[in-house]
């Protein structure tokens, strides 16, 4: 009798063995890759992380937040200005932006879920939220108003992790661990009870209600630690680029790159915000050198067709990119629906 | 601070407002009826804008006479929109039709910047200067002008809700989209009217602010929330809140601009929306859910 033998092997589920070659590709990057690449990498990454950020509270909980600028704006302020007032380096100077941003972030939800707001009034909200502070922070003579705040650069070189001061590809590792971390955060959000009562709330807030969630507190949960997770990246931002100008920094086409890249990748799961990162960073930037290329020097042509792109996307991927793809890696996916 | 200048500039900022309200108003018919956030809208607003300036610059026609040839130009681009690209996003979730809408403020706003360059451009109509004096009053022409005109959009409007029949089956898709399509209206072609009425509204007003203020491609976001704050303090739906809004909002920028900075006048604005938000979440005008 010959019955089939079947040999025992160590088998890793799918998803973590794809994750793992990312992962792997991803640290031993900086080794090949030259200084503009690192530079696209890095956007990808930051891009990766505040989207997931984002995605806990409008892919976990159902709240469409077009203000996250705010938060990436107050954790970068907070820890530029310790940073340049006290001396006080960006590995102290987190805590004291994640708490800013959770203190912002705890009103907004307070108020809104308090008296009941919610859909596009409370989208609204958090746009006149962000729009606010940035017109005050413009008048904030202390952190250099609107004439911008700069830290100082002293050199390119050697790395300074204590201060965050050096070198590009430092800054790659600081974010791929933050994004790495963002990931594992999330993981474990929507595995914990938390997360399904958000997913609850997510589909019918008032069946959520009934069930005896009380949907008051997990949106608030919810949108805590969103912002505190976003603030992190603002403390980046604050420390990569140098200077911060409120015109730009919670300027309402940031809280929309922020967006973006979720609802392109696919609401509510976890390597959507990934996809869609890389999927919009490698179009703008590839858009960008192809236009450059060609000689067409238009200023606003790539983001023309970047916005045609997006139309595409909508029309015929409307769960977004990370469904279809997951489906052709053999990993489910759990998504919020896009389509009718 | 001499009281006959604060009056001033109040009512040149009550004046403003109603431009800026006949503009909401675009914003509040179409998300009153059509249900979709048009977050295009200050981008419209743009088009309209450049529409009125070039028409000025190429072939001296006066921007107050433009709101007619512009508000129809922009009634046919808005009902080409909501029927080929929105129609179809009816019945998804908001966050999908948030995208396609920013998708196509995208194109316009850097469709703009191809084509006409980053630079500011104004219509220097030959009246620009003057103005009507009323006592100790001195209002400006342009603006006495422009705010007329959006008046009389407003009031037509009104009109052709209250007693025109499209009007009146406008509304009734707005109240019941099931019970309209079952008493036999066509509701995508509704729709796409509504739109097109939305975004002629735009056009009417974007040609009158040409006459108040310098056009560039980039000025689209900062105009699609002028219209948020104001139709959210008026009522979202509610076409009297609109206008209503826009005066109180004018007036508030204008007094912010006196007493504190220019720069910190649309502060005052979100700080009204904000409590607005907060306390009278159906705004001024508007009915509880």
């Amino acid at each position: 009798m010959n019955a089939p033998v079947r040999t025992a092997r160590l088998r890793l589920p799918r998803p973590l063995l794809l994750l793992g070659l990312l992962g792997l590709a991803l640290l031993v990057a900086p080794a090949f890759v030259g200084s503009y690449a690192l530079s696209v990498l890095i956007l990808i990454l930051y891009s990766a992380y505040t989207g997931q950020a984002w995605n806990i509270m409008m892919g976990f909980a159902g709240q469409l937040s077009l203000g996250h600028a705010l938060y990436v704006g107050v954790g970068a302020y907070a820890a530029a200005a310790l940073f340049v007032h006290y001396g006080i380096g960006p590995w102290a100077g987190m805590w004291a932006a994640m708490l800013a941003a959770m203190l912002a972030g705890g009103l907004i939800g307070y108020l809104a879920f308090r008296f009941g707001i919610s859909g596009v009034y409370f989208a609204l909200l958090t746009i006149a939220f962000a729009e606010f502070t940035r017109i005050g922070f413009d008048h904030i003579t202390w952190i250099g108003g609107s004439a911008g705040y700069f830290l100082p650069v002293k050199q390119r070189t050697s790395s300074d992790l204590l201060d965050l001061r050096g070198a590009p590809a430092m800054f790659y590792y600081v974010m791929l661990a933050l994004a790495a971390l963002a990931m594992a955060v999330c993981k474990a959000l929507l595995s914990s009870r938390t997360g399904y009562y958000w997913l609850a709330i997510r589909e019918d807030p008032e069946a959520a209600q009934a069930l005896g969630i009380n949907t008051f507190r997990y949106k608030m949960i919810a949108v805590v630690i969103s912002a505190a997770m976003t603030s992190l990246a603002g403390v980046f931002f604050a420390f990569y680029y140098n200077n911060l100008f409120p015109e730009q920094v919670f300027n309402i086409g940031r809280s929309i790159e922020i967006i973006l890249g979720p609802i392109f990748g696919g609401l509510g799961t976890l390597f959507g915000p990934i996809a869609g990162a890389i999927v919009l960073t490698l179009l703008g930037e590839s858009l960008r050198s192809a236009t450059s290329a060609l000689g067409w020097e238009v200023p606003g042509l790539e983001l023309l067709i970047y916005g045609a792109c997006l139309l595409l996307v909508v029309m015929f991927l409307p769960n977004g990119i990370w469904p279809p793809v997951s489906r052709w890696l053999g990993i489910k996916s759990r998504h919020l629906k896009g389509g009718e | 601070m001499p009281l006959d200048l604060v009056v001033n500039v109040a009512v040149g900022g009550v004046l403003t407002g109603l431009v800026y309200g006949l503009m909401a108003l675009g914003l509040s018919v179409i998300y009153g009826v059509v249900r979709i956030v048009n977050f295009a809208h200050g981008e419209m607003m743009t088009v309209a804008m450049y529409g009125a300036v070039l028409l000025y610059t190429r072939l001296g026609l006066d921007p107050l006479l433009m709101i007619v040839p512009v508000g129809m130009a922009l009634f046919l681009a808005g009902y080409a929109i909501q029927s080929l690209l929105i129609n179809p996003f009816i019945n998804r979730p908001e966050h999908v039709q948030f995208m396609l809408v920013i998708g196509i403020a995208i194109i316009i706003a850097n469709g703009l910047l191809i084509g006409f360059g980053p630079d500011a451009r104004n219509a220097p109509v030959s009246y620009a200067m003057d103005s009507f004096s009323l006592g100790p009053l001195l209002l400006d022409k342009v603006r006495v002008y422009a705010a007329g005109g959006a008046f009389v959009v407003a009031a037509l409007l009104f009109g052709f809700f209250r007693y025109a029949r499209t009007g009146k089956a406008i509304r009734a898709c707005a109240d019941n989209y099931v019970g309209a399509r079952v008493v036999g209206l066509d509701v995508k072609r509704l729709y796409a009217l509504t739109f097109g009425i939305g975004t002629a509204c735009v056009g009417a007003a974007g040609s009158m602010l040409a006459l108040l203020v310098d056009v560039t491609p980039s000025l689209g976001p900062s105009y699609t929330l002028l219209a948020f704050v104001i139709v959210i303090v008026g009522g979202l739906g509610s076409m009297a809140g609109a206008l209503f809004g826009g005066v109180l909002i004018g007036l508030s920028e204008a007094l912010a601009g006196l007493f504190f900075a220019p720069s910190a006048k649309s502060m005052f604005s979100f700080a009204i929306l904000i409590l607005l938000l907060l306390f009278r979440p159906q705004g001024l005008f508007g009915r509880r859910a």
